[in-house]
């Protein structure tokens, strides 16, 4: 699938280059410049940024007469990352957890430590959350977490050591556990007077995410291919999805089999957007660039990523989508875990807790 | 065998052949090897031991060798089979068979693993008969020899087929003149001739078995200390951003995979020789 995806938005890029040279070439306004950018994103978002990137040309257009092309890279976050500490020169990046541009700032000095606080709410122009998708009818009868560890249901979802999106859904499980432990009163997680029952809530918490991950039958690679196994393939009871794949699923993949299913409390996901600092500084983009990831907050912006099932920061923009994300009990990995290094190293490093749920581990 | 760096030869061209060879497969194969063994080496010993000797890692070695082995073994026999039907027989499709046998090398594996899942799940075409039965094959190590065995079927019959071509038929009528039965014309006649190259295709397929990845991804499930093939450990280090781990693997399945191809090939030198030998 990676390399399937990797070949078919090479060549979307390929495409779109040809297409920029084309425009350049047969000059229809040859006195004016023009720009390109390239925007390097993970999965989902393909058709989220294809309509954005239309959008924001009109839009650049219109205010400074520069034409600006957007080219676009997808593919795992994780791997993405990598690509960009290896040297591919993107002047934007837009992520699916903050850990891995942390991991472009750590690893290949290409941004500024102080990147998520350069544009408003953390720097995610929209959220999404964790939610369940079920059978048509709900044949088990799941409808919250507790339900996910009843006897004989088998959960789907994909490997949080290889996948973003993956982490999530852990987190969103880890989160429901202690939330449920301490009362909902995260407060207590800073009350050193209550240092007892965070851990015993820390330990019931543990329990629960070992229960869950032990009736997973399958642990794919990415979010996508989970979708698929589930969807396609007929296996297991429930999968836990970002609900944007879970609506698009519905609505896309196979319409009629499978049905949303929204928990009492999840993670509030925040995919985060960065300017590449190096990048934009050598190539002279950086106002373009700063621009376009504020087209992201901007009223037409928050309303694509509506239409492309993401949560909107805007209030009114949410509120005229409503039906469609309906409320409940959000919580930020902030607030509940601290920081992003901190969740990695005790969930998801080697020999941490993840690994300790199959008996691997120190 | 007498031992001189440069054996005479009447073909001019010597030197500039040698030299672009060298440098060819320097820049092509040594200078990635190289820079694996530097990334591997920006780690101190214990870590490295560390890495290599997780209780996953050996597991998932297990796995890769252990399936590319059988996958190979199974290529084997069966690729054999292929290639003595296609080069022994006359029948109407036998072109299109023999174009098919390619197939594998040109699909993408990515799409063979997904063909694959869908076909061997418990709602696949050939799955829904097999699970009734307790077999499951997809998200088993069952499924990833199918699809080690789909990608590597190429390598054995291409390589026995030549051999097959070059078996004198006049020495097999000669042997059953001399009234050797058949099973006998085989085993001295026949397969003296194509085992060099059925251990070719033996390896090749192995090797390939051994590094593969994208087919495998999908239907193996990748459980932890199930189903988790070296390949993917790789790429769960490299998702964390853990490139010395990483490459230590890669090292590692280097060098299990030399030792185990060099064996290979000795082995065949060696038959060959008591081949050579038994026939004087």
């Amino acid at each position: 699938m990676r390399t399937l995806m990797g070949f078919r938005s090479g060549l979307r890029v390929a495409l779109c280059a040809v297409l920029a040279l084309a425009c350049v070439a047969c000059g229809d306004d040859a006195g004016k410049k023009s720009v390109t950018l390239l925007n390097v994103s993970y999965d989902p978002t393909r058709e989220l940024y294809r309509d954005i990137n239309l959008a924001f040309r009109h839009d650049w257009q219109e205010r400074t007469g520069e034409r600006v092309f957007v080219r676009q890279s997808h593919a795992g976050s994780g791997s993405q990352a990598r690509a960009v500490i290896d040297g591919l020169d993107a002047d934007v990046v837009t992520l699916a957890l903050a850990y891995d541009i942390d991991s472009i700032q750590r690893n290949g000095k290409r941004l500024g430590a102080n990147w998520q606080t350069r544009f408003p709410d953390n720097s995610s122009p929209y959220t999404s959350t964790i939610v369940f998708l079920v059978r048509t009818g709900n044949p088990k009868n799941i409808l919250d977490w507790p339900d996910l560890v009843k006897p004989g249901v088998a959960v789907v979802t994909p490997n949080p050591k290889t996948s973003g999106g993956a982490r999530w859904n852990y987190l969103a499980a880890w989160i429901y556990s202690m939330h449920h432990e301490l009362g909902g009163d995260f407060s207590k997680l800073d009350d050193p007077a209550a240092a007892d029952q965070v851990k015993a809530a820390q330990a019931a918490a543990e329990r629960f995410v070992k229960d869950l991950y032990l009736r997973v039958p399958v642990l794919d690679g990415g979010a996508r291919a989970s979708t698929n196994t589930f969807v396609q393939r007929e296996i297991g009871d429930v999968l836990l999805a970002w609900e944007n794949e879970a609506l698009l699923a519905m609505r896309a993949l196979k319409p009629g089999t499978v049905e949303i299913v929204v928990p009492s409390v999840s993670v509030l996901a925040e995919p985060p957007v960065a300017v590449v600092d190096t990048v934009v500084d050598r190539r002279g983009t950086r106002q373009v660039a700063e621009a376009y990831l504020r087209f992201l907050y901007s009223p037409q912006g928050q309303e694509i990523a509506a239409k492309h099932y993401f949560r909107p920061r805007d209030r009114e923009v949410l509120e005229r989508y409503r039906n469609q994300f309906p409320e409940l009990q959000l919580f930020t990995v902030a607030e509940v875990f601290g920081n992003w290094n901190a969740v990695h190293q005790t969930h998801f490093a080697d020999g941490a807790i993840f690994d300790r749920i199959y008996g691997i581990g120190r | 065998m007498r031992s001189s760096f440069r054996q005479p030869s009447i073909l001019p061209g010597f030197g500039l052949t040698l030299g672009f060879s060298t440098f060819f497969l320097c820049a092509i194969v040594l200078l990635p090897l190289a820079a694996l063994v530097m990334k591997t080496a920006s780690m101190g010993w214990r870590e490295f031991f560390e890495v290599i000797t997780d209780p996953r890692a050996l597991a998932s070695y297990r796995l890769s060798f252990g399936t590319a082995l059988l996958a190979a073994a199974i290529n084997s026999v069966f690729g054999f089979l292929i290639a003595w039907t296609l080069v022994r027989y006359e029948f109407p499709g036998r072109s299109l068979i023999d174009a098919l046998i390619d197939m594998p090398f040109a699909l993408p594996t990515a799409v063979s693993g997904i063909a694959l899942t869908a076909v061997f799940a418990e709602n696949g075409v050939v799955g829904q008969y097999l699970a009734p039965l307790g077999i499951k094959v997809a998200y088993t190590w069952i499924g990833i020899v199918v699809a080690l065995t789909l990608i590597g079927l190429p390598f054995v019959v291409r390589s026995v087929q030549p051999a097959l071509l070059e078996v004198q038929r006049d020495l097999e009528d000669a042997a059953e003149t001399l009234g050797a039965g058949r099973f006998y014309v085989f085993r001295r006649i026949i397969m003296p001739t194509i085992l060099p190259a059925l251990a070719t295709g033996f390896t090749m397929a192995f090797a390939r078995g051994v590094g593969e990845y994208g087919s495998v991804l999908f239907i193996s499930g990748n459980l932890p200390m199930k189903t988790e093939i070296t390949p993917f450990l790789i790429v769960v280090k490299l998702e964390q951003f853990d490139y010395a781990g990483a490459a230590a693997l890669g090292f590692i399945m280097l060098i299990m995979s030399f030792v185990l191809l060099l064996s290979i090939n000795l082995l065949q030198t060696w038959g060959r020789r008591r081949v050579v030998a038994s026939a004087r």
